[in-house]
C-alpha cells in the first residue's frame, strides 16, 4: 500500500496533537544541554502548520510538503526551524504532481529530507543531533524500500532502529549546537531534536496501522 | 519574576511598538518582524542588516540609523529570527549595491541567516554572510558549534556601517567586517543569571558569593565558578584571558555569490605594541560606575602588556535582560578601523 495523501494530512494532524503533548518534556530535554525552547518552538511550528494546510490540503503532496517546510522555517526559529524546514520542503521540490507516495517515493522522501539536514547543518554521525536518528532509518527505508517492502513495513523495520539509535545519543557528548560548550556535561541527556525527529517516526506508524 | 510587562506573549511586541513611537526615524515592520530606517534603501549604499534573540537590547535594534545598520531582524528572547524576516528585511532596505548580513555565530543564527542568504540570492540581489566569534572563552571549534559571537558585534556594526556610508561596495564591507571579527576579542563575566520572561525563573542559580566566568550572552553557562574577588581580580583575569588568547583557527562559511564556500581563517593575537579599542559593556544589570572601575583595571593591564587604548565604548550596548555582569573586548586598531570608528553615528543606542 502507498501512503495516501489522506495519511498524509492525517500524519501532519496527528504530530500537531503529539508536540502539543511533548511540549513540556521537550523542553525539559532542552533545559538540560540546550537553552529550554524545543517543546515550545515545536509546538508553535506544528501549530502554524495546521493553520496553513486547509488552503493546499486537496492539492499535490509536493505542494502540502513545501507548505509544511515552508511554515516550519518562518515559525519554529533556533537551529530546528531551519532543520525541520529543509527537512519537509526538499522532499517537496521532488514530489511535485504526486497524490501518493508509493515505496520508492517514499524513500525519495526521506533521502531528501535527511539531505535537506545535511546540507543545512553539515553534522556527523555521533555528533548528538537530529542526524543520529535519521541516518540509521535512512538506511534501512533505502534497503527496504529496494527490497521490495511496502511503506508500512518500511516504516515498521525502520521504528526501532530509530528507537536504538535515539536512546543512543544519551551516552554522547555534543559536537553540534548550543549544547556542545557543555563539553562534557552534555553526557547522560538524550538530544531532543533526535526525540522529535523519532516522534515523526512513530507518528507516522501510528497513523499506517490506524 | 518582577518585570515590566503585561503578557509574556506580547513583549517583545509590544517593546517594539514603544520603540516605533519613541523613534520615527526608524519603521518596525510586524508579520514578519524588521526595524529598518525610515529612509531606507539608501541608493547606491551596500545595506548592513543584523538580527538575532532579543533580549540584548540596545543590540540590534537600537543600532539601526545613519552610519550603523539598515535593519535588524528580532527573535523572540534569546530565540533567533526566522529567514521571513531578514529575507523580507532585505527586500526593504537594498538599495541596488546588495545587503552584508552580520551574523553572531551561534547554531541557530546561523542557519536561520544562511537560509535567508540563499532565498535574498535567489531573488537576484547580491549578498554576503559574515560571521562573527569573538567570545575566547570557547577555546576549541573542533568539538564545539566554534567561539560565539559577543562584544565585537557591536564594533563591527558601528565600524562597517561608517564604511558603507562613505561608499564601501559590497566587497569592501564584507572584507572590512570580517577583519574587524579577526581583530576582536571579548571575555565575559557574571555576577547574577538572568530571567527570560516566558521560562519565569533564572536561566541557572547562581550563589550569593560566586561568579559565572566565561559567560555567552543568553545565560548560558560559562567555563568555570569562582568565589567572587574584587574588581581588579575579575577584570585581570578577564583581560589576561583577551590578551593571552593564542591564534585561533577556524573554518567559516561564507556566500560566494552562488553558493557557500568553507573559508579557514587564523586570527593573529594581540602582540606589543598594538593600538586597541577597549569596550566595557554591562550585561544589563551593572551600573556605569562600576564599569569605570573595570576600567581603571583594564587601562592598567593593558599598559603592562604593552597594548594602547586608543578608543573606548563604556556602556550596556549588549546586554542579557537585566544580568548582573561585565564584558571586555579588544579589537586591535588599525587606521582604516580608527577612520570609521571615529565617522558620525546616529541610532537609539549610539550617537556620535
Amino acid at each position: 500500500m502507498p501512503l495516501s495523501k489522506a495519511q498524509l494530512l492525517a500524519w501532519l494532524g496527528k504530530l500537531d496533537a503529539v508536540y502539543a503533548a511533548k511540549k513540556e518534556y521537550l523542553t525539559d530535554l532542552d533545559a538540560a544541554i540546550g537553552d529550554a525552547d524545543h517543546g515550545i518552538n515545536m509546538n508553535r511550528g506544528f501549530g502554524k502548520v495546521m493553520e496553513k494546510l486547509p488552503p493546499v490540503a486537496d492539492k499535490d503532496i509536493g505542494t502540502i510538503l513545501k507548505t509544511v517546510g515552508m511554515t516550519l522555517m518562518s515559525s519554529v526559529g533556533g537551529a530546528s526551524g531551519p532543520l525541520y524546514g529543509t527537512f519537509w520542503m526538499k522532499p517537496g521540490m521532488l514530489l511535485g504532481g504526486k497524490e501518493e507516495l508509493d515505496a520508492a517515493d517514499f524513500a525519495r522522501f526521506v533521502e531528501a529530507g535527511v539531505d535537506g539536514i545535511l546540507q543545512r547543518g553539515r553534522p556527523e554521525r555521533g555528533d548528538k543531533t537530529m542526524y543520529d536518528v535519521w541516518a540509521p532509518v535512512l538506511e534501512v527505508v533505502k534497503a527496504r524500500a529496494a527490497a521490495g517492502d511496502d511503506v508500512a513495513a518500511i516504516v515498521d523495520a525502520a521504528l526501532p532502529v530509530g528507537e536504538k539509535a535515539l536512546a543512543d545519543t544519551i551516552p554522547l557528548q555534543a559536537r553540534k549546537g548550543r549544547a556542545s560548550y557543555l563539553g562534557e556535561r552534555s553526557v547522560g541527556h538524550q538530544d531532543p531534536g533526535a526525540t522529535s525527529s523519532y516522534y515523526m517516526l512513530e507518528t507516522l506508524r501510528d497513523v499506517l496501522h490506524a | 519574576m518582577k518585570k515590566l510587562i503585561n503578557a509574556v506573549e506580547n513583549v517583545v511586541k509590544e517593546q517594539l511598538e514603544g520603540m516605533a513611537l519613541a523613534h520615527p526615524e526608524l519603521t518596525v515592520a510586524f508579520e514578519p518582524t524588521f526595524i529598518r530606517r525610515a529612509d531606507a534603501p539608501v541608493a547606491g549604499k551596500v545595506a548592513l542588516i543584523s538580527g538575532g534573540g532579543s533580549g540584548h537590547e540596545p543590540m540590534h535594534g537600537g543600532f539601526v540609523g545613519k552610519g550603523m545598520l539598515d535593519g535588524a531582524c528580532p527573535g523572540e528572547v534569546f530565540t533567533s529570527p526566522t529567514p521571513d524576516q531578514m529575507y523580507a528585511c532585505a527586500k526593504a532596505v537594498d538599495g541596488g549595491a546588495g545587503v552584508l548580513f552580520i551574523v553572531k555565530n551561534y547554531t541557530g543564527d546561523v542557519m536561520n541567516f544562511e537560509a535567508a542568504a540563499e532565498l535574498v540570492a535567489a531573488d537576484g540581489i547580491k549578498v554576503q554572510n559574515i560571521l562573527i566569534d569573538d567570545d575566547v572563552a570557547v577555546k576549541d571549534s573542533l568539538y564545539t558549534a566554534g567561539r560565539r559571537g559577543v562584544g565585537t558585534t557591536v564594533l563591527a556594526e558601528k565600524i562597517v556601517g561608517a564604511a558603507a556610508e562613505a561608499g564601501y561596495d559590497l566587497d569592501a564591507c564584507a572584507a572590512l567586517c570580517r577583519k574587524v571579527n579577526q581583530y576582536g576579542r571579548s571575555f565575559g563575566v557574571a555576577l547574577t543569571s538572568c530571567t527570560v520572561p516566558a521560562a519565569g525563573k533564572p536561566t541557572f542559580d547562581l550563589g550569593e558569593g560566586e561568579v559565572e566566568m566565561g559567560i555567552g550572552i543568553h545565560g548560558e553557562p560559562g567555563t568555570h565558578r569562582m568565589p567572587i574577588g574584587p574588581v581588579d581580580a575579575l577584570t585581570a583575569y578577564a583581560a589576561g584571558q583577551i590578551i593571552d588568547d593564542p591564534a585561533y583557527t577556524r573554518t567559516v562559511r561564507e556566500w560566494d555569490g552562488s553558493g557557500w564556500a568553507e573559508n579557514t581563517l587564523t586570527d593573529a593575537p594581540f602582540a606589543k605594541g598594538d593600538n586597541v579599542i577597549a569596550f566595557v559593556n554591562s550585561m544589563g544589570g551593572t551600573p556605569l560606575s562600576e564599569l569605570y572601575a573595570v576600567y581603571r583595571k583594564l587601562d592598567a593591564v593593558c599598559k603592562e602588556k604593552g597594548l594602547t587604548i586608543v578608543r573606548n565604548l563604556i556602556g550596556p550596548y549588549i546586554t542579557s535582560l537585566e544580568m548582573q555582569g561585565f564584558s571586555i573586548t579588544l579589537l586591535k586598531a588599525d587606521d582604516e578601523i580608527l577612520k570609521y570608528w571615529d565617522a558620525p553615528v546616529k541610532t537609539p543606542g549610539l550617537v556620535r
